[in-house]
């Protein structure tokens, strides 16, 4: 291995700019003439618009134009989309209902933007605002999904009954039921999966420019999937030909999935663009964020595991109500289905599961993929239920998981999952191991002398990272594949430019990627620039998110770098004056079979472009190869998680005291930067099961809109983590990766509340386990507490 | 977000002044915290403005307030709702009841209210304690303005 070179903790090339505070981020870019956007946002969860008088805002000092919905539709703007096509049990497509960039005639949450002012200055722009006047005609809300479909509830979009999207299903009904009504013990479990507010550190931002000589757009935005955006807001918005449209995401603080999906202020900002023929940018602030960006989760579910009396898994089934909020946004109608149900077999071998799905719309914010996207609820739903089962028939926990682990693979799961490669013994047997779970009872023990109940918690998960291959993709709905692209270029001094399609915003793309290239190549890290982030320079790609950019990206540019390498050896060949066949590449040199001939990389890529030594009908001059990579398969790594916790019985308040994950990626590419995503991710997860929820009271106001009332971990919240690795390298793509950035927060919450209720003695505990909802628990469970 | 607050304030008046300046708009608009215009339209309805500070969130309300359920000189019920601008709204009610007690009135309230936009995102940890202070210099001062006569 070498010190830049894959498997190395090389320090992070990116993070010199982002720690002195030179980056380049969205609300950093200025354009001559620049405008403000300032969103005039309804205060009411749902209501009718009946009119909006925006003449006083218009008389306001600094006020270029103030735009409302009605001119958004005159000039015919089309409505922001979902991309993923879900069909209900009953065959009839998903009701996907209008969300137009500017709300016109109705208001569905708390937040929909009604008008825009334009302005000189941010100032300016927040002054006109409260000038614009709009009269509504209040309506009854709808918040909590297992009443949106009830007799009587508001509807909230006209033609679609019971607020209901789909209700879809996934495994076999038949053989489910049969296998419960055999069963020796069935566990049963209420769960809700509590709904998260993102929170990335850098706000969403927008900047639009428009150029009146060549007709073009520009678009510099904080998004996770540039080429998608501008695919979405050509083709779907119809806000101009993809190629009048160009965006870019420079650097991005942060997305966690919020900042995959095109929102309403992007495409706003590029119609008032043109509209004022000037730049117009508009910069979220962090109580626009609580109530405007896609939230996570929100699942009401009712969960069965059946089991024989040797506690092997027969069955298991669920029912889902998921909360969509009040519009569809870009992927969200793939995430309580196709991204949470298909992972429902857990690490086991399940031989009969059946999952029904109801997606609903309510007066909320809308939700969509939030790191893990479907995968934390589907994981807390068979950890919860395996644990469960376990504590009721007596059985060890880990013991209970071995008898249904997975043992051979290729493994078929019944809800579409072929698992391809995995060693989830290995996992278990490592993690019990650094959790020193064998001094588990005497540590109890301890506790309790000191007014403690100490408590273990497992989560042995399985993910699916990757989404591949485009065909089975499409197949389930998908309105677009899910291949990338890289593109190789050699310069004529021998450094390299790769540009990819995925984009960074905290993986340190620009790092590992590197590293992939400086292994294969053998050329110094230094030597490497990673572009990516702009559909100006990279063809076409499909963007970050579902830990997708090591297993499908840097594939991409394993098979560019086949590429580069097959027409270098051919440039080396004419350069040595050798047969194409008898030249080998190794450590950056090209040698000759059997001879001390010799040349090094940037002889070979000057040759390459100064085209001395071959003719043009020999071969072509250059040196730079694309690639389209598309995966055979979806990666699945796993692992095991133990949390470890003491829950204060006279106050409830749950400390984490140690934490153990030991985690299969696949191969390492810097274990540095994994075990920072394996922390990240963890934290993420403990901050969902402790602290974290978004409330909506009854009318539809979000009571948790700011730091003060919406939790976030902080760093006293968190045990040092133990991290542990296993490998099993996936045979879906070349270089064996599987995909790390969303593990931490799929394992940990469910691992964390079975630490919890093993701690006091009651599964009656729902996220997020506030020292509050804790301290309730135990007092509902007095009497086994008592002793 | 919905709000409830009850409370009574013994008054050293009889019920029928209590009552009458319980319907002065005047002795109002001295007496509510921040109101800067009430305004009669009618015996039962009027115009107000007023500034309400709840946490960071300040804002100069604009609404319409409504007398109803005129029981004098038992009570009546007291409701309006306002528009904040971008801070929000605010709408509610207080049922007002008037009984003879020591010699004076005691004066009962029932007070509901709902709040929303950026005073609930943000002031709704405020919103008891705040409006509960509201409530009490409202009553200092209605009690100083009775007692004066």
């Amino acid at each position: 291995m070498s010190a830049t070179g894959i498997g190395a903790a090389v320090r992070r090339k990116e993070d010199f700019r982002f720690v002195t505070g030179s980056g380049q981020y969205t609300d950093d870019v200025v354009r001559p003439g620049e405008t403000r956007a300032v969103f005039v946002r309804s205060p009411h969860a749902h209501a009718k618009i009946k009119s909006i008088d925006v003449g006083a805002a218009r008389k306001m000092p600094g006020v270029v134009d103030v735009l409302t919905g009605a001119q958004l539709a005159t000039d015919k703007i089309g409505n922001l989309i979902c991309g993923w096509m879900i069909h209900s049990k009953d065959g009839s497509p998903m009701k996907m209902a209008p969300h137009p960039a500017l709300a016109a005639a109705k208001v569905n949450c708390v937040g929909d933007a009604v008008a825009v002012v334009i302005a000189e200055t941010y100032e300016q722009g927040r002054d006109a605002a409260e000038k614009v006047k709009v009269d509504y005609d209040v309506l009854t809300a709808v918040v909590d999904p297992a009443k949106a479909q009830a007799p009587g509830a508001p509807q909230i979009h006209a033609d679609i009954a019971n607020n209901t999207i789909y209700q879809w299903h996934l495994g076999d009904a038949k053989a489910t039921a049969a296998a419960f009504a055999a069963a020796a013990h069935v566990t049963k479990l209420d769960i809700v999966n509590n709904r998260l507010v993102p929170n990335a550190m850098e706000p969403r931002a927008a900047l639009a420019e428009y150029d009146v000589g060549t007709d073009n757009l520009t678009l510099w935005n904080t998004s996770q999937n540039p080429h998608v955006a501008r695919l979405v807001i050509a083709a779907f918005v119809g806000m101009a030909p993809e190629h009048k449209l160009r965006v870019i995401a420079p650097d991005v603080g942060g997305g966690f999935g919020s900042k995959i999906f095109i929102y309403p202020e992007e495409v706003v900002c590029l119609w008032a663009a043109r509209k004022v023929r000037r730049p117009v940018k508009w910069t979220c602030d962090r109580s626009e964020a609580f109530l405007t960006d896609c939230h996570g989760r929100d699942h009401v579910t009712h969960a069965e595991l059946a089991l024989d009396a040797q506690g092997k898994i027969l069955a298991l089934r669920a029912k889902t109500i998921a909360n969509l909020g009040a519009y569809m946004s870009t992927f969200s109608s793939s995430v309580p289905t196709y991204l949470y149900a298909t992972l429902l077999s857990g690490q086991y071998d399940i031989p009969s599961i059946y999952c029904e799905v109801d997606a609903v719309y309510t007066n909320t914010a809308p939700v969509d993929a939030y790191r893990g996207a479907g995968r934390p609820e589907a994981t807390f739903v068979v950890e919860r239920l395996v644990e469960v089962a376990a504590r009721q028939m007596k059985i060890e926990p880990a013991d209970l998981r071995k008898r249904n682990f997975i043992k051979t693979f290729p493994h078929q799961t019944p809800v579409i999952m072929a698992y391809d490669a995995g060693d989830y013994h290995a996992s278990l047997k490592k993690a019990l191991e650094i959790a020193d779970v064998k001094g588990f009872a005497k540590r109890k023990r301890d506790a309790v002398r000191h007014g403690k109940l100490r408590g273990l918690g497992f989560s042995t998960y399985i993910e699916a990272c990757g989404i591949a291959p485009s065909q089975a993709v499409g197949s389930l709905g998908a309105g677009v594949g899910l291949w990338e692209s890289a593109e190789v270029r050699v310069n004529p001094t021998g450094s390299v430019e790769v540009l990819t399609g995925c984009h960074a915003h905290g993986q340190g793309h620009e790092t590992t990627f590197a590293q992939l290239v400086s292994e294969r190549l053998g050329i110094p890290f230094e030597n490497i620039s990673i572009v990516h982030g702009d559909t100006d320079k990279v063809q076409f790609g499909m963007g970050t998110y579902g830990s997708r950019s090591a297993a499908v990206g840097m594939s991409a540019i394993v098979k560019a770098l086949d590429k580069v390498e097959a027409k270098a050896k051919k440039v080396a060949a004419h350069l040595l004056e050798a047969a194409e066949g008898d030249i080998e590449f190794k450590d950056g040199k090209f040698t000759v079979a059997g001879t001390d001939k010799q040349a090094a990389w940037g002889d070979v890529a000057l040759n390459a472009y100064i085209a001395h030594k071959f003719t043009g009908q020999e071969l072509e001059p250059g040196l730079k190869e694309t690639s389209f990579y598309d995966p055979t398969n979806f990666t699945f790594p796993a692992g095991c998680h133990i949390c470890e916790v003491e829950v204060d019985i006279d106050t409830g308040k749950t400390d984490i005291v140690n934490w153990t994950a030991v985690d299969d990626f696949g191969t390492i590419i810097n274990p540095m930067i994994v075990e920072g995503q394996v922390h990240g991710g963890i934290a993420q997860g403990i901050g969902q099961a402790l602290l974290e929820g978004a409330v909506y009271d009854k009318s539809g106001q979000l009571v948790t809109g700011s730091m003060m009332d919406y939790t976030m971990p902080r760093a006293h919240d968190l045990p040092s983590f133990h991290v542990g690795m296993t490998e099993t390298k996936s045979p879906s793509n070349p270089l064996g990766v599987k995909g790390c950035g969303e593990a931490g927060a799929i394992a940990a919450p469910a691992a964390v509340i079975n630490a919890i209720t093993d701690a006091i003695g009651t599964e009656d505990l729902a996220m997020p386990a506030t020292a509050n909802a804790v301290w309730s628990a135990l007092k509902r469970a007095t009497p086994r507490q008592a002793a | 977000m919905a709000m409830v607050m009850t409370g009574e304030v013994q008054l050293p008046a009889s019920r029928e002044v209590v009552y009458a300046k319980l319907n002065d708009a005047e002795v109002l608009k001295a007496c509510i915290p921040g109101c800067e215009e009430l305004n009669k339209i009618s015996d039962t309805e009027l115009q107000a403005a007023a500034v309400v500070k709840i946490g960071p969130v300040k804002a100069r309300f604009k609404g319409k307030v409504n007398l109803t359920d005129l029981n004098p000189p038992n009570g009546y019920r007291i409701s309006g709702e306002g528009e904040g601008g971008v801070a929000g709204f605010a709408k509610g009610g207080a049922t007002v009841a008037l009984t003879e007690k020591d010699g004076g009135t005691l004066l009962t309230y029932n007070v509901e209210a709902q709040i929303g936009g950026k005073l609930a995102q943000l002031g709704q940890r405020l919103v008891n304690g705040a409006a509960k202070k509201i409530a009490d210099d409202f009553f200092k001062n209605f009690a100083a303005a009775v007692a004066a006569g």
